[in-house]
């Protein structure tokens, strides 16, 4: 189908967005990569009033180092995010996930910020925020404030963002350079949103742990942060059995839904196996950052 | 509350395609790739499932492949665009024009070659993505082309042609940098 009609504004400047946004109130939509949005004009799934499309607004598109961070335009293309050395270096994390965003033609136009704020609960970048600990600072009218990405996920497909403020920046501190990482998923195909991915940041030194977090996607409302999974590793330590604990854990902690693509039970399955994968990814990526 | 008639109102638009300069006047609402097809007839980009899914409206945008069904037309003012007639380019010559052919581009080649098609319809979205791959990667593995290639479906060939066409093309373009 083709999409209904709206009113149409390509801003030039955030604050100009930002009017719009507050004019139009709840009837507006904010129009970023829209890899998102226009299949869900296409098939008449949203009827805004009004498209504020922010492809013009070049301040929103950048990454830079700043205070220890990354800092990254929410417009950023995903395309942009995975050729950028910087990103490679300091966020692999990040450059793993964005190869398994979609496919290449997608990320060419799709947009960091646009798949945080429409928070699919089985995107990689909610889980690469999460795991991470990133802060998205969110832009209203007259305030900005900083959020967490634990806060900013509230639901499915719904956020911390109040309807007169738009994603302008996503930070990340980078993990200590002896960490290991791994983002490990199952999809139908290469390039379909994952059934189930699990997202892994681990700092050990030998069997000792010093940090390790993990989040995962696709097996509930929002990605979920594996905390008593990661307590048992930095507690523990990191062991066969140790890990095969957490893993074990992980299971325990999400509250996956079956649908049309998988059941309850293999997200749950897959959610173990993928676990332990990531986990022991990550570990063996830390030996080779510390050799 | 935003007036009615600022939904409808067409807005003019300047582009370029396959090297030409193009205008139009389209409601914001228009997609890209239908004005490509209705408007400038340029009807290579195919329209199969308007999300992003089937891949056969890929195009080139400022050089980078994406799809047309999720664009709006007036998003693409001011850009450089290549669609499937743009490949079969003649030197120098524009191509804009529906109907037109220039020799065919050794991505096209490849395909006729090695069985890359059976009824075409995939295959405008097939050569574009293929073309951004071999730009991003000029020696992909066969397991880089089919991961690349699951951008495009192709209900019709079971890909293994296509896969064998992109590793010909990529030889192809491969000599003939090395040529120069
Ligand atoms: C074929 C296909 C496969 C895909 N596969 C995957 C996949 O495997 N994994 C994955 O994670 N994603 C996948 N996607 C989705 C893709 O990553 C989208 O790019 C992303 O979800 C939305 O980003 P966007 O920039 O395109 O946003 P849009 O589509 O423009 O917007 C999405 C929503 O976010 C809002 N929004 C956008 N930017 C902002 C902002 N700065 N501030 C406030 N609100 C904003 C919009 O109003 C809208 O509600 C796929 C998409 C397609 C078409
Ligand atoms: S028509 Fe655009 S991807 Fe299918
Ligand atoms: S040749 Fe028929 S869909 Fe690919």
């Amino acid at each position: 189908m083709k999409p209904p009609p709206f009113a149409y504004h390509a801003p030039t400047q955030l604050d100009e967005a930002l009017a719009l946004l507050e004019r139009h109130g709840d009837d507006a939509k904010v129009l970023a990569g829209g890899q998102s949005l226009m299949p869900l004009l296409n098939f008449r799934l949203s009827y805004p009033s009004a498209l504020i499309d922010i492809n013009r607004v070049a301040e929103l598109s950048y990454i830079r180092q700043e205070n220890g961070q990354v800092r990254i335009g929410a417009l950023t293309r995903q395309r942009t995010i995975e050729f950028s050395e910087l990103v490679r270096h300091q966020l692999p994390l990040l450059y793993e996930a964005t190869t398994l965003v979609g496919h290449l033609p997608i990320r060419t136009r799709g947009t960091i910020g646009g798949s945080l704020a429409h928070a699919d609960p089985a995107a990689e970048y909610p889980t690469v925020a999460l795991v991470l600990d990133a802060e998205l600072v969110l832009q209203g009218p007259s305030e900005q404030r900083s959020v967490s990405a634990e806060e900013f996920f509230v639901s499915y497909l719904t956020t911390a963002l109040a309807l007169n403020e738009i994603v302008t920046e996503i930070r990340f501190s980078p993990a200590p350079p002896t960490s290991g990482w791994a983002f490990e998923e199952v999809a139908r195909r290469h390039g379909d949103f994952a059934l189930v991915g699990v997202a892994s940041v681990i700092d050990a030194d030998g069997e000792q742990c010093r940090t390790a977090r993990l989040a995962a996607a696709g097996v509930g409302p929002t990605p979920v942060r594996l905390r008593a999974a990661e307590d048992i590793l930095m507690q523990q330590g990191v062991t066969e059995q140790s890990i095969q604990h957490a893993a074990a854990q992980a299971a325990e902690l999400v509250e996956p839904d079956s649908d049309i693509h998988a059941s309850a039970d293999f997200r749950r399955h897959l959610t173990q196996v993928l676990t332990r994968r990531a986990i022991q990814r990550a570990l063996e990526r830390g030996q080779e950052q510390g050799a | 509350m935003s007036e009615p008639n600022e939904h409808s109102r067409t807005r003019a638009i300047t582009l370029r395609v396959n090297g030409t300069e193009c205008r139009g006047q389209v409601e914001p609402r228009k997609l890209l790739v239908d004005f490509l097809r209705e408007d400038l007839g340029l009807t290579g980009s195919h329209v199969g499932c308007e999300h992003g899914i089937c891949g056969a409206c890929t195009i080139l945008i400022n050089g980078e492949a994406a799809r047309s069904c999720l664009m709006l037309a007036v998003q693409a003012n001011g850009a450089e665009l290549m669609t499937v007639e743009g490949l079969a380019h003649q030197a120098g010559e524009p191509l804009a024009l529906p109907g037109k052919t220039g020799p065919l581009h050794p991505l096209q080649a490849a395909f006729w070659e090695h069985h890359g098609l059976q009824c075409g319809f995939c295959t405008p979205g097939m050569l574009m993505t293929a073309y951004d791959l071999l730009q991003t990667n000029a020696t992909p593995s066969e397991k880089e082309i089919r991961a690349g290639l699951s951008a495009v479906l192709c209900r019709c060939t079971g890909y293994q042609g296509i896969v064998e066409a992109v590793q010909a093309a990529a030889e192809t373009l491969r000599a003939r940098r090395e040529g120069e």
